[in-house]
């Protein structure tokens, strides 16, 4: 048996050591953490408009991926009545850096609706025009779903989508990750219909029976897909105000 | 469950006889963590969707079983009998923080993909198992070789799964693929005379066919090796 001092300064002595080594290890880890990051979050934006980038984007370096960020891409901040946020007004809503990149959608998805600040990405094609790349975010069946929504230059056409999640089940909500074919029925679709009315892409079991605004769920996956669908129509129509700013 | 308690004898720190090659193949085999003594099956279950995420997993386990084993088995004379567990689970938890950092900063994709299953390397069964039942008892460097031991079994078991689920599952391997109705794939079913009646099967990606693919394995580890089987 040991006496109770031992075991104060046995416990003592080894928590003070592992404390010193992760916290040396994780601020001397926490620049290429950041980097890694930044990098795997400009890869899930670059996916939606992965048809123009001429590679695979999974084959592209992370270097190749901050170049065509650097290049091809503008950043926007805006609010929900369609004004850009300047970058110092970023910085003072705690976002250092004060890029659209920068913003956390979980972190502003709490607040109310007139406070929060969307991140918009223009991309410029090589033939001059231009995609515009919206951020949208809900819930699925355990945890958040985000995805990226990337349109033509008429702001109603669907050019590509890429969605994620935190932690839908794999082989069921996880497959509108996994699946290729459930973001790629997105593309084409249209956000107005014919009357100029907004409608957005809903997501839909059984049958789609107005096909510019619908696409087909994934069996098994229904709440993940209804979230998708909620998401896509309430996440969309906060960027309205600035669309029409844009066709100004 | 038997386990080597050896009494210590004088013998050079380090080497490599008889005794000590047992220590490392036991667990891979007769004394396997998941099919003979079923520990760890949670998360053989939950990372086996994919072959790269199971051999991520069986190194950080190999990993954090070899070392806890190892630092425990030094300090065994030292830790306070009355906090013992207490110990071991702040040095599981530290060697599990230095996986998950060094995992961030090497390979950000496969860390998302793992998420939370490498912060519940703490909670493996196989881990503080081996802790208490070995190391506290025995010389650091045989410690060290029953943790590589018992965390080579695990991790062989999980890449054997992994590999039956993505194959059948998803018709993939790493980035290779293998089977599907695409043209990116190697053998494509949609104009394979030979393929033509193939799907992917779905039910592999989901939990439960991990369940059935750990038991078939058990069964056939069992019929291979007949030692294993209860004769009561």
């Amino acid at each position: 048996m040991h006496s109770n001092g031992y075991i104060f300064r046995f416990v003592l002595i080894m928590t003070t050591i592992v404390a010193v080594v992760l916290a040396l290890m994780s601020t001397g880890l926490k620049g290429i953490h950041d980097k890694n990051e930044a990098v795997y979050n400009k890869r899930a934006i670059l996916a939606s408009v992965s048809s123009q980038l001429g590679t695979d984007l999974a084959k592209l370096s992370d270097d190749d991926v901050q170049k065509i960020f650097n290049e091809q891409i503008e950043q926007k901040v805006i609010d929900v009545k369609g004004n850009e946020i300047s970058k110092e007004q970023v910085i003072a809503a705690g976002y250092k850096g004060g890029m659209a990149e920068h913003i956390d959608m979980s972190k502003e998805r709490k607040k109310p609706e007139t406070d929060r600040l969307f991140p918009m990405y223009v991309f410029k094609k090589a033939d001059g025009k231009k995609l515009y790349i919206v951020s949208v975010r809900g819930n699925g069946l355990w945890d958040e779903i985000w995805g990226n929504v990337a349109l033509d230059e008429d702001l109603n056409t669907i050019a590509g989508v890429s969605f994620d999640h935190k932690a839908e089940t794999p082989g069921l909500g996880a497959e509108i990750k996994d699946n290729a074919a459930f973001p790629a029925a997105f593309v084409g679709k249209k956000l107005y219909d014919e009357t100029g009315a907004y409608k957005s892409v809903d997501v839909v079991k059984g049958g789609v029976s107005m096909p510019n605004h619908q696409v087909d769920a994934i069996s098994g996956a229904t709440i993940t897909t209804v979230g998708v669908g909620e998401m896509m129509i309430r996440g969309i129509k906060y960027y309205e105000p600035s669309f029409s700013n844009i066709k100004k | 469950m038997a386990e080597t308690n050896v009494a210590e004898v004088k013998q050079p720190a380090i080497s490599f006889g008889k005794e000590e090659k047992k220590l490392l193949t036991d667990p891979i085999d007769s004394n396997n963590p998941i099919t003979v003594q079923v520990l760890g099956i949670c998360s053989a279950l939950a990372v086996t969707t994919l072959l790269s995420k199971a051999i991520v997993m069986g190194i950080a386990v190999t990993f954090v079983t070899a070392f806890s084993n190892l630092f425990t088995s030094m300090l065994r004379n030292a830790i306070p009998k009355q906090v013992r567990m207490i110990v071991q689970l702040v040095i599981i938890a530290f060697l599990v923080t230095v996986v998950e950092l060094t995992l961030k900063a090497v390979n950000y994709s496969i860390y998302k993909e793992l998420s939370v299953f490498i912060g519940l390397i703490i909670t493996n069964c196989i881990v503080m198992g081996r802790l208490e039942a070995f190391a506290m008892g025995n010389s650091p460097w045989k410690s060290f070789l029953d943790g590589i031991g018992n965390g080579l079994g695990y991790a062989i078991i999980l890449v054997l799964v992994a590999f039956i689920r993505e194959l059948f599952g998803k018709g993939t391997l790493l980035n290779f693929k293998i089977i599907g109705n695409t043209p990116e794939y190697v053998i494509n079913t949609t104009d394979s005379m030979l393929f033509g009646w193939y799907a992917n099967n779905n039910l592999m990606v989901l939990f439960p066919s991990a369940m059935f693919v750990i038991g078939i394995i058990i069964w056939a580890h069992r019929a291979w090796n007949t030692k294993l089987v209860d004769v009561s």
